[in-house]
């Protein structure tokens, strides 16, 4: 395979990468992918927080729940995702098996305590004075929540670039809950990169697979490249 | 008095759907008046390897999509798990590959209206030099015994599906219960078995359309034919569609699942599946249109009614 894979390198130039198939496959990996992120982030950020400021009866136990949900199996998230939403399940009638919807939801699963975790870790290593210099100015609470999380501004960055890196490179739960769908004209509509690659390995088609998974390697990159980049100079300073 | 009422809320949330529909329908298809009610509505199909892989079902839906306004939503699984998945509701018409399994869920009540919809056969391939010597035994049954006996690498499905129920029922048949390094399950789809095969040397059952389909890519070749090329009739790939029953799932959408079927089945579909070649070769056999009718297709094999045996 190696040498046929290395011959078809140059499949790479001539790859199409304006078909609708391609296209439609990119932008439902991002979708979901971004979606859920964001919407990891929006719960972590804060989570991350409290866990890291406030003294409350089971704070331990938060800490090694986010742990443990760091490294949790994806394909058992899908597997959980898929007994909610299915029509058996307590979600049923919400018709949400075989969606994006379901898809982000599983993603949300795996992304957020990969995103509370390291956000965890970036927040309890913001110096305690610059809180106490918060405080003494007369910030309130909240203030000094927005002063902690632009001083882990990097360490967040670095929390939501691996939630994205665990959501987009991610492949068993998204073909559990998603199904691999798309039409009979091409167009994806649950089929992401990774399912995709996936299929194309299946069928034997190796050149295929490879030039959708240097795609994947591409976006991750990029994505990188823009994260870090906005915690640089930005927005964030 | 409740029932009543429900079917009353049942019939007038119907109307405001069709309604409904109608208006976006009416809007989206022009002055169009062909079945504005289904437009733009989703029929889940669950479905095995076999079919999606290669590329026949593409070719189904695409015209039928056309035709009602509709978007089918195709899931490639294996057998079991397309009729597992629509036994919690969550597909309306099943395509399948395993007699066996089609009957006992047709049994239980979650399936109805099967029809058989086409046939192709099962084929044993393995390396071109055919090491254990199975090409000159001519059944199935015998080269299964012989590759048990040689302890030659036999690539499993192993995954629930009609084909490798097509492989147990062989290795029944043989009197082999296979067990031991020679034997792989990879519980994998087809196409990744067939190229699991071809990278260890090993042997394998197959669909004759995945095969055909992937011949390109692989170096494995034909010891066994299927009753196609006059092979034994055990190696028979016989194809059914089945609606999920709307008593036992009330979400699922009866009626476009009995408009798939009836499109499969109909002199269009039945030439579309003739028609469709892969490397210049028939893939599947259309078995819908007979002037033989088997009104078996209809009900679990075996089951006979009241009337008859009293």
């Amino acid at each position: 395979m190696t040498p046929a894979a290395l011959e078809s390198l140059p499949l790479l130039v001539a790859f199409p990468f304006e078909s609708v198939y391609v296209r439609s496959i990119i932008a439902v990996s991002l979708y979901v992918s971004l979606l859920a992120v964001l919407a990891s982030t929006v719960v972590s950020v804060p989570v991350a927080l409290v866990v890291g400021f406030t003294d409350f009866p089971g704070r331990r136990f938060a800490t090694s729940v986010i742990n443990t949900g760091m490294g949790f199996p994806s394909v058992v998230v899908g597997l959980a995702v898929l007994f909610l939403v299915s029509n058996q399940g307590p979600l049923g009638g919400l018709g949400l098996v075989f969606t994006k919807e379901a898809m982000i939801a599983s993603q949300f699963v795996l992304a957020t305590p990969a995103i509370t975790g390291i956000s965890l870790a970036a927040v309890t290593s913001v110096d305690r004075s610059v809180r106490d210099a918060a405080y003494s100015l007369g910030g309130t609470r909240l203030d000094v929540a927005l002063v902690t999380v632009k001083e882990a501004r990097y360490g967040i960055a670095t929390a939501v670039l691996a939630g994205f890196g665990r959501a987009i490179s991610e492949v068993g739960s998204v073909l559990i809950v998603g199904g691999n769908i798309a039409g009979a004209d091409g167009v994806s509509k649950t089929r992401t990169l990774t399912t995709a690659i996936q299929l194309e390995a299946r069928q034997g088609r190796y050149e295929t697979a490879m030039v959708l998974g240097a795609v994947l390697i591409v976006i991750v990159l990029l994505v990188n490249a823009v994260v870090v980049r906005l915690g640089d100079g930005g927005r964030f300073r | 008095m409740t029932k009543h009422r429900r079917e009353f809320l049942a019939a007038l949330g119907a109307t405001a759907t069709v309604g409904l529909a109608g208006c976006t329908g009416g809007s989206a298809l022009g002055d169009s008046n062909e079945m504005p009610g289904v437009a733009g509505e989703t029929l889940t199909l669950t479905t095995t390897t076999s079919t999606y892989d290669t590329g026949l079902l593409d070719e189904l839906n695409a015209p039928f999509e056309e035709m009602y306004g509709v978007t089918v939503d195709s899931v490639a699984q294996g057998t079991g798990a397309a009729l597992e998945t629509a036994r919690n509701g969550d597909s309306d018409v099943v395509m399948v590959h395993a007699r066996s399994l089609e009957d006992e869920f047709m049994r239980e009540g979650y399936g109805v209206n099967r029809r058989d919809i086409m046939f192709n056969d099962f084929v044993v391939v393995g390396p071109e030099d055919d090491p254990v010597g199975i090409g000159g035994v001519g059944s199935a049954t015998e080269a299964f015994s012989t590759i048990a006996d040689q302890g030659a690498t036999f690539v499993s499905r192993g995954d629930n599906s009609g084909t490798h129920t097509k492989e147990l029922a062989i290795w029944g048949a043989a009197g082999v219960e296979p067990s031991g390094d020679w034997y792989r399950e990879t519980g994998q789809g087809m196409g990744e078995v067939l190229n699991v095969a071809n990278e260890s040397g090993g042997y394998t059952l197959s669909d004759r359309g995945t095969y055909l389909s992937q011949r390109s890519e692989i170096s494995l070749v034909i010891h066994v034919q299927g009753p196609i090329e006059g092979g034994p009739e055990l190696l028979a790939n016989p194809y059914g569609i089945l609606a999920v029953n709307p008593a036992a799932h009330d979400n699922v959408n009866y009626d476009l699942a009995m408009a798939y079927i009836g499109y499969i089945t109909s002199p269009e579909g039945q030439r579309r599946i003739e028609e469709y070649t892969a490397n210049g070769e028939q893939l599947f056999y259309p078995e819908a249109l007979s002037e033989d009718p088997d009104f078996q297709q209809y009900v679990p094999e075996g089951w006979s009614g009241n009337s008859t045996d009293g």
